[in-house]
């Protein structure tokens, strides 16, 4: 089948029930996208479909037709995006094995909210687990990359 | 290239510093291959430092990061003594090798908040010995003397002249190092104890930092393995007809540790192992049950134990005592849940294998495969990938996820990357134990505590481990107890604690500040308590009863003036408080809580910290915050339930975790210290849970003594 992954349009050779995770991690060769649960309980596996988060580990390929796929490494290849940026800047990580996922989420949010309260982020963000408990960093980061967008500082 | 025979460099670094070696070369084989090829094989361990023509400083880490920050800390004790251009520093982990071992441990092993503070002196002395090792290159170049050259950021200069590190660094290399070095005055630091931003975030925000489960390679197979359905079950038989014929599964494998399907890719094997028909025999006796093990826990509590530490006659002055308060604490198994599953890839060659895993116990590992593939430590080289989380779950001692894979990659005869799926973690064991406490005080007229007897009941943890030596101490494992020693009862005239050790059949290991959190649960809730009986405010209590212990005071008084302790908190809110030393770090933690439609909520948790000097005031920070989401997860939600030695709970619908909408504010305050470097990963995970309990006593006179909490 056709998948268009971060903009190139890919040939992939998948059983229909393959979930979306692992077409793009051992298929397609992008390991950024992480494996968490496997039952869309944490969100380390977002990824866009048309801009729209989803959690690819219960996605079956089959249901993903001709809607674009963004995976983290779509979204930059030198970490240069606004929320990217900000993660840096508020010195985000630590594992950063969720981040991935966190950074996808907050994509999303921003692009439907782009001055998002604590609230809206606490919503949107609330089903992406981070075991290390970077959730404060993450809410001032949020806030950083929406001054960064709107070309704030 | 520069190559130096393992001998030579053992011998240098066993015997002084001098002989440590600095690569100042990157060779081509120590270039990392393209994404998702692994790594060409490296040399022998020969480097803690290289300094490149292009000036870039590569830090060679002997432990792993896993979240917690060593990939920059001790990287900027490099750079201080270096006095490097901070920006052209990067880090990777070394390979496992012997000069790797932690100084005074003999063993490449991360855990129980030691890395920096081991690694204080080592990287410091690495820094500062490269950087003689460079100035002396230059004077010879410029043949002037040493003393008239300046280094800075990376340069060295002699009035005009200017030469860059990456300039002299091959002819640095071809000196002696010196037979000693003098390192910076702490007052003179320009890099350390400054907020210093992490060095991994980079790839960690693009998704380019390569975890264990990330690695892939021409020829690699993916399996998933199916485990036993109880702790103690065995297998009786399976059928592997279905699994066979799911498309993309090439072998079904039978280890020790269950039946491995080796498939093409994850999902293959996912849908191998779902149609693998097994036949299981339930444990003797019929497997464990944690309500029937909590209530005998119970009951053993009742009774003292083997005697830890003892002072005066507490039976006596417990029955002298007018006034007596006795409580019961308990809490459940724990998983540690790490986002990143288990997993492991082996490459086998003849006599030779290389691992590629995200493991906290190099030395183990290493020494497990040699024996399974019946070769010598030197054949194997261990690839340590960045680990999403660690918490302890990666510190096997005995090496048994990584002995499994290499198990099975020799039964399978490819090379294969085992990945637990989250069910596995869950369900597969090395908990935080499940434990029980029994605390009885006789109080005396002035309300402070005249007798203490305190009884613990547990599983050691340690009992069997490499280590056991340096952490058991005639028959006691000190995790079990650790923090018992409180200062508030180190005062008390009659005092005893004492252990029971107890053998249950499901495996157990350290988990995040280990004992600390039991103990300082049952501790600090107790001095809680008794401050409510003595009708006195719980912070002057506790003063009162540290009166001799300035650092402990600073750190309470510091938390509670921050958190407006003593000023009336918000309507429906109330706050609680608590502090405990672990890993050579005091930390104070003041919650405020509401109650939520019956739900605890914490809004606020307002920390001060003793750690000793700060090296990195934001790496510290970032942990005290990761901390108190960790301890907070378990105090609000974390419990294990097993039934005939089944685990009930398996994901983390049902075994969840702390998530951003439950997450309080967090505000972290350093104390100014000299006390002695202390550990920073784990000391503030064990006080969340009696300061969330204490805050919810004070708002609703309701004690909460079990763990997880549940309002009544």
């Amino acid at each position: 089948m056709k998948l268009t992954i971060n903009g190139a349009e890919r040939e992939i050779e998948a059983p229909p029930d393959m979930p979306l995770l692992w077409v793009i991690r051992d298929l397609a060769g992008l390991p950024g996208t992480k494996f968490g649960c496997g039952k869309a309980q944490c969100g380390a596996c977002t990824v866009h479909l048309d801009g729209n988060p989803v959690r690819s580990c219960v996605l079956p390929i089959s249901e993903v037709g001709a809607r674009r796929i963004t995976t983290i490494e779509g979204l930059s290849s030198d970490g240069s995006h606004p929320v990217q940026r900000a993660w840096i800047e508020a010195d985000v990580v630590q594992c950063g094995y969720c981040q991935s996922g966190q950074v996808m989420t907050a994509v999303a949010l921003l692009a439907r909210k782009p001055e998002p309260s604590d609230d809206d982020i606490d919503r949107a963000m609330s089903g992406n687990i981070c075991r290390c408990g970077t959730y404060n960093r993450i809410r001032d980061a949020i806030h950083l990359a929406s001054r960064l967008q709107r070309g704030g500082k | 290239m520069n190559r130096v025979t393992r001998r030579g460099f053992m011998i240098g670094t066993t015997t002084s510093l001098a002989g440590l070696v600095l690569s100042f070369h990157v060779p081509e084989s120590f270039a990392r291959g393209p994404k998702g090829v692994p790594p060409p094989p490296l040399p022998p361990a020969n480097a803690f430092l290289r300094i490149a023509p292009d000036d870039s400083v590569t830090v060679v880490l002997a432990h792993s990061e896993m979240g917690q920050g060593i990939w920059t800390s001790l990287a900027m004790l490099i750079a201080e003594e270096l006095d490097c251009d901070w920006s052209k520093v990067r880090s990777e982990h070394a390979p496992a090798a012997g000069v790797y071992a932690a100084p005074g441990v003999g063993m490449q092993i991360t855990g129980g908040s030691t890395t920096t503070l081991l690694e204080f002196d080592r990287y410091r002395k690495v820094g500062a010995t490269a950087r003689d090792m460079l100035l002396r290159a230059a004077a010879a170049r410029w043949k002037v003397p040493r003393e008239k050259l300046v280094a800075e950021a990376g340069v060295i200069r002699n009035g005009a002249k200017r030469l860059r590190y990456g300039e002299v660094a091959v002819e640095a290399m071809a000196l002696a190092p010196p037979a000693s070095v003098k390192l910076k005055d702490p007052k003179a630091w320009t890099l350390l104890g400054k907020p210093t931003r992490r060095l991994d975030s980079p790839e960690k925000v693009t998704g380019k930092a390569t975890f264990g489960i990330d690695v892939s390679f021409p020829g690699l197979r993916t399996a998933v393995i199916l485990r036993p359905p109880a702790f103690g079950a065995t297998l009786v038989r399976f059928d592997d007809r279905s699994a066979l014929r799911v498309p993309g599964v090439e072998k079904v494998v039978q280890i020790p540790t269950g039946v491995a399907v080796v498939a093409k890719h994850f999902w293959a094997a996912m849908l191998g192992r779902d149609a693998l028909v097994a036949e299981w025999r339930q444990p003797e006796g019929g497997g464990v049950s944690t309500e029937e093990l909590l209530a005998e826990y119970r009951r053993t509590a009742q009774k003292p134990g083997v005697p830890v530490s003892a002072a005066g006659n507490v039976v006596a002055a417990l029955s002298a005592a007018k006034t007596k308060l006795v409580a019961e604490f308990d809490v459940p198994y724990l998983a540690h849940a790490t986002m990143e599953t288990l997993n492991c890839a082996v490459r086998i060659d003849d006599d030779r294998c290389e691992i590629w895993t995200g493991t906290q116990f190099q030395t183990g590992d290493q020494k497990v495969a040699a024996t399974i593939l019946g070769t010598t430590i030197d054949k194997v080289q261990i690839h340590t990938m960045f680990l999403g989380g660690g918490f302890g779950r990666r510190a096997s001692p005995q090496s048994l996820f990584v002995a499994e894979a290499v198990t099975l990659a020799k039964a399978a005869g490819v090379p294969v990357k085992v990945v637990w799926t989250r069910e596995d973690d869950i369900r597969g064991g090395y908990y935080r134990p499940m434990y029980v406490h029994r605390v009885q005080v006789g109080i005396a007229a002035n309300g402070l505590p005249s007798a203490w007897d305190h009884v613990v009941v547990g599983q050691s943890i340690m009992s069997s481990a490499p280590w056991a030596s340096v952490v058991m101490k005639d028959g006691i494992d000190l995790t079990s107890i650790e923090g018992t020693e409180s200062p508030y009862v180190d005062n008390v005239p009659a005092r005893r604690v004492t252990l029971h050790t107890t053998t249950v059949p499901v495996p157990v290991n350290a988990w995040r500040s280990v004992g600390n959190t039991h103990t300082a649960f049952a501790i600090e809730s107790m001095v809680d308590e008794l401050a409510h009986a003595a009708k006195r405010d719980p912070l002057e209590y506790r003063l009162a009863l540290l009166a001799s212990k300035p650092r402990f005071i600073a750190a309470l008084t510091l938390a509670a003036a921050k958190a407006g302790w003593g000023t009336p908190p918000p309507p429906g809110r109330a706050r609680g408080l608590a502090v405990h030393e672990s890993f050579g770090s005091i930390v104070a933690e003041v919650a405020e809580v509401s109650i939520d439609q019956g739900h605890i909520r914490v809004h606020a948790v307002t920390c001060a910290v003793d750690c000793g000097v700060v090296l990195n005031p934001l790496g510290v920070d970032a942990q005290i915050q990761g901390s108190i989401v960790f301890g907070l997860g378990a105090a609000l939600h974390g419990k294990l339930t097993i039934k005939d030695g089944q685990v009930q709970e398996s994901n983390f619908h049902d075994y969840p975790l702390l998530r951003m909408f439950e997450t309080p504010r967090v505000s972290v305050h350093l104390i100014q210290s000299n006390a002695p470097l202390g550990g920073i990963g784990e000391p503030a995970v064990a006080p969340i849970a009696p300061a969330v309990a204490n805050a919810v006593f004070a708002l609703t006179n309701q004690r909460l003594r079990s763990l997880p909490f549940r309002l009544a």
